[in-house]
């Protein structure tokens, strides 16, 4: 456990945007303004599978007050290839198919033209005079109904038809881990598609200016993906674009596609002013990416003794419009937990006429823990052993392997199991009838990637850090006070920016759990520069050896010698003028994160509606960089986790149409619907980090469906195996169990 | 030599084999020793002098930023394994 004492780490600082934020001062993608600024608005298909056959924009030019329309001709006609845009290579046609419908439309609300004009409505009103002629195909919206022989098919040029991705993980003898196992058991699982529900709808701003440089101003979890998106869709060098990220209320991995910046960046070239398009929430939900629905089947095997011999895996994973639905994360995470020989896994990325998926908090891992974490817990009460025992039998530790790689590094698993185990909400008595209490855990892994930082020394004793990651649940000050702890300075004393992709190094996507560890690291490094810097400063000013100088908690000595920070800092001009320290890193010694929640709930027999009454959730985060915002990650992925388990769902009517896409329909919890959620941090230091980082914002999430499924069997006696676990559910479970 | 892991879906080329051993002092050079052992894996990890698509490379546990470039050492032990891409 972390027992290293930080001066700064590990304390909780007021965040530096705190004031902008709380006073409503933050400027959010909707709140850019320029001078002639145009309005955008995205003509979306009615179909979801379609082949668009006409289109006529006559009428729409006609109106007054417009100024510019475009559909997928006006984007540069090159031939297809495969762009790296950070988030792996993909077919540039399935880039530019998703901004601009060309050809077929591939799910409802699939944009197909956009207008510019004076106004909003003048521009909406526009897209309504848009003709397209459209003819109508069939649609399929799951996995397993897209695997069908005869299913319509989305794209004709994937080779194994809408099952476009296949992959296997094996390790092991499966038949053999079977045939050695006491109890058996094999169950399907079923999740729906659901939506990141960020507050920010998406937003963005273009100007394709008179020198021929793109500038851009939008909410993204990474300008750097915008700028490369933008520039690759507009056969633009990238040093032709220039982005700049606005606060973002929001992502949660659903703002690491681009979706408006391209056709804001057409839409201005032909008009020569600044256009700015801002979805609605039925754009979002209809024109966004969802998390994707999925098929599960698992299959588990134990012994008597309790240790598990086998388990098996198989997940298909709607993809939406385009192939890439992250069912191999879910894949690597399914059994992650658990220290298991004999494994086998086939997982499947499958196209359906539903939006294109996004990223969502653990993309993949909380539709697989549902399933895994489900089984695992009805296999415990089978050999009649505490559910939290038995996964601590047969918990991953440092050694383990998982059927997809290498062996395990430090981590842990097992700390947060016994943390639950002695956590006062897991021994507290639950009383009442139809209640029950339900537990489970989960995996995510931490990404690396590459982030730059530069410090500079201000005269007062401050510095000024600049950074590229846009800022998601306080990393400027996560990230500041790594810095400031290497300095031996006060967090308050740094100031950090988040500035455009002119004026940092490449700095990877928000995302992954990554930024306070890959840009805390980039932090880390830079401060480490301006140290090395200020000492040789200071033995300038001493005249004494550069190596004699020594640095601790914000004081450099040289035996007798002594210069604070602030005061080494006030006479910078006269030893050489500014100091500017730079750190760039693409790290190794990720960390990832495990996860466990406890709930209890009461299950109203009469209309199966499930209340929340008491919920902790449990997380190894390696070292808390910032305790109150690792605690906020915690109750925000465990309350996204309640929302996923209980309401939310894309209800979709048979011709593909979502049903609720508004958030009076699509229903996800609030405040009101929920207790406080209880947190529990567990510090096993990631020794791949300077200060023992773990990723922190996404594990939370993946546990909470499946301890909330759990506990409904022991408040309810019905094992649910369909997401969400809603009232007719519920009592769809309850009436089959009676007949 | 190196100790390789052969994902799943490849052990087709290395006769059911899912570990084989392997010399180069890069994963680049690894590659190309299985090749000539198990002709046609190169192009199945390799797609215009990179790892393909998705792919990535651990060495010893960590993945690298690396990728064929990466340094390998006799007693290393090499897993080709899904890239993992962005969440919250």
């Amino acid at each position: 456990m972390s027992d290293r004492e930080y001066a700064v780490v590990g304390t909780r600082p007021v965040r530096h945007d705190g004031a902008d934020k709380v006073t409503g001062r933050a400027l959010y993608g909707a709140d850019f303004d320029a001078a002639g600024l145009l309005h955008g608005y995205i003509l979306r298909s009615p179909h979801a599978h379609a082949r668009i056959l006409r289109i006529d924009t006559s009428q729409a030019m006609a109106l007054a007050g417009v100024k510019a329309v475009v559909t997928a001709a006006d984007f540069p006609q090159g031939s297809d290839r495969m762009v790296d845009l950070g988030e792996g290579d993909v077919p540039l046609s399935y880039v530019r198919g998703n901004l601009l419908a060309s050809g077929k439309a591939l799910y409802r609300g699939h944009a197909v033209a956009a207008v510019a004009a004076v106004s909003r409505h003048i521009a909406e009103e526009a897209a309504g005079l848009i003709e397209v002629e459209y003819e109508p195909l069939p649609c399929v919206l799951t996995a397993p109904d897209a695997m069908q022989e005869g299913a319509p098919l989305l794209h004709e040029d994937l080779k194994a038809g809408n099952a476009a991705d296949h992959h296997q993980f094996a390790m092991g003898d499966i038949d053999a881990g079977f045939a050695a196992a006491d109890v058996v058991l094999e169950r399907e699982f079923r999740t729906a598609t659901v939506h990141q529900g960020y507050i920010e709808p998406h937003a963005a701003t273009a100007l394709w200016n008179n020198d021929g440089r793109v500038l851009v101003w939008c909410s993204t979890q990474g300008s750097f993906v915008v700028r490369d998106v933008t520039a690759c869709v507009l056969d633009l060098p990238v040093s032709r674009v220039k982005v700049t990220p606005l606060e973002i209320g929001g992502g949660f991995g659903g703002k690491i596609p681009v979706y408006l910046e391209p056709v804001a960046a057409l839409l201005s070239r032909k008009t020569g002013r600044p256009v700015k398009i801002v979805m609605s929430r039925k754009d979002v939900f209809e024109g966004s990416g969802p998390t994707p629905g999925s098929y599960i089947r698992v299959k588990i095997g134990a012994r008597n003794d309790g240790r598990i011999t086998a388990a098996q895996a198989y997940l298909a994973y709607e993809a939406g419009a385009y192939p890439g639905s992250m069912v191999v994360p879910g894949a690597m995470c399914i059994f992650a937990a658990y220290d298991i020989a004999n494994v086998a896994i086939d997982a499947y990325d499958v196209v359906v006429n539903k939006p294109s998926t996004a990223a969502y908090r653990a993309p993949g891992a909380t539709n697989a823990a549902f399933a895994a974490e489900t089984v695992v817990d009805e296999i415990a009460e089978k050999l009649s052993i505490d559910p939290v025992e038995f996964r601590l039998l047969n918990a991953a530790h440092e050694g383990t392997r998982r059927a997809d790689g290498p062996k395990y590094r430090r981590i842990g698993c097992v700390e947060v199991l016994e943390t639950i185990k002695r956590h006062p909400h897991y021994n507290a008595p639950l009383e009442g009838p139809n209640r029950g209490r339900g537990v489970a855990v989960g995996f995510w892994f931490n990404i690396g990637f590459a982030s730059s930082c530069n410090i500079s020394v201000n005269a007062d004793g401050t510095v000024n850090l600049v950074e590229g990651s846009t800022d998601i649940g306080g990393t400027r000050t996560s990230i500041a006070m790594q810095a400031a702890e290497v300095l031996g300075i006060a967090a308050a004393d740094v100031n950090p920016s988040v500035v455009d992709t002119d004026s940092i190094g490449y700095t990877a996507v928000t995302g992954g759990s990554r930024t306070t560890f890959a840009t805390g690291w980039a932090a880390y490094e830079a401060a480490q520069d301006v140290m090395r810097q200020l000492k040789e400063r200071a033995a300038k000013l001493w005249g004494v050896d550069a190596a004699s100088v020594t640095a601790e908690a914000g004081v450099f000595r040289s035996g007798d010698k002594v210069l604070t920070f602030g005061e080494l800092a006030a006479r910078l001009g006269e030893t050489g003028g500014p100091v500017v320290g730079r750190g760039a890193v693409n790290p190794k010694g990720v960390g990832g994160s495990f996860s466990g929640s406890i709930a209890d709930v009461e299950v109203d027999p009469e209309t199966g509606k499930v209340s929340i009454l008491r919920f902790t959730s449990v997380q190894d985060v390696g070292k808390a960089i910032h305790p109150s915002y690792v605690e906020g990650q915690m109750q925000g992925g465990s309350v996204q986790g309640i929302g996923w388990a209980l309401n939310e769902e894309y209800y979709m009517s048979p011709d593909g149409t979502m049903l609720n896409s508004s958030f009076l329909d699509y229903r996800m919890p609030t405040a009101l619907d929920l207790p406080m959620i209880d947190t529990a941090i567990v510090e096993v230091p990631n020794p791949g980090h300077p200060f023992g980082v773990r990723g922190v914002g996404e594990a939370n999430i993946v546990p909470p469906p499946a301890a909330i499924a759990n506990a409904i069997y022991r408040a309810a006696g019905v094992r649910m195996r369909r997401l969400p676990m809603n009232p007719p559910a519920v009592m769809e479970a309850i009436w089959s169990q009676r007949d | 030599m190196a100790e390789v892991h052969i994902p799943a879906m490849l052990r087709e080329l290395t006769g059911g084999r899912s570990t084989v051993e392997a010399a180069g002092a890069t994963v680049h050079e690894v590659i190309e020793d299985l090749e000539r052992r198990w002709p046609g894996i190169r192009d199945r990890l390799i797609d215009g002098g990179r790892l393909r698509p998705n792919l990535s490379v651990a060495v010893d546990g960590e993945v690298s930023p690396l990728g064929l470039r990466e340094a390998v050492e006799p007693a290393s032990e090499v897993h080709f394994v899904a890239a993992i891409k962005g969440g919250a």
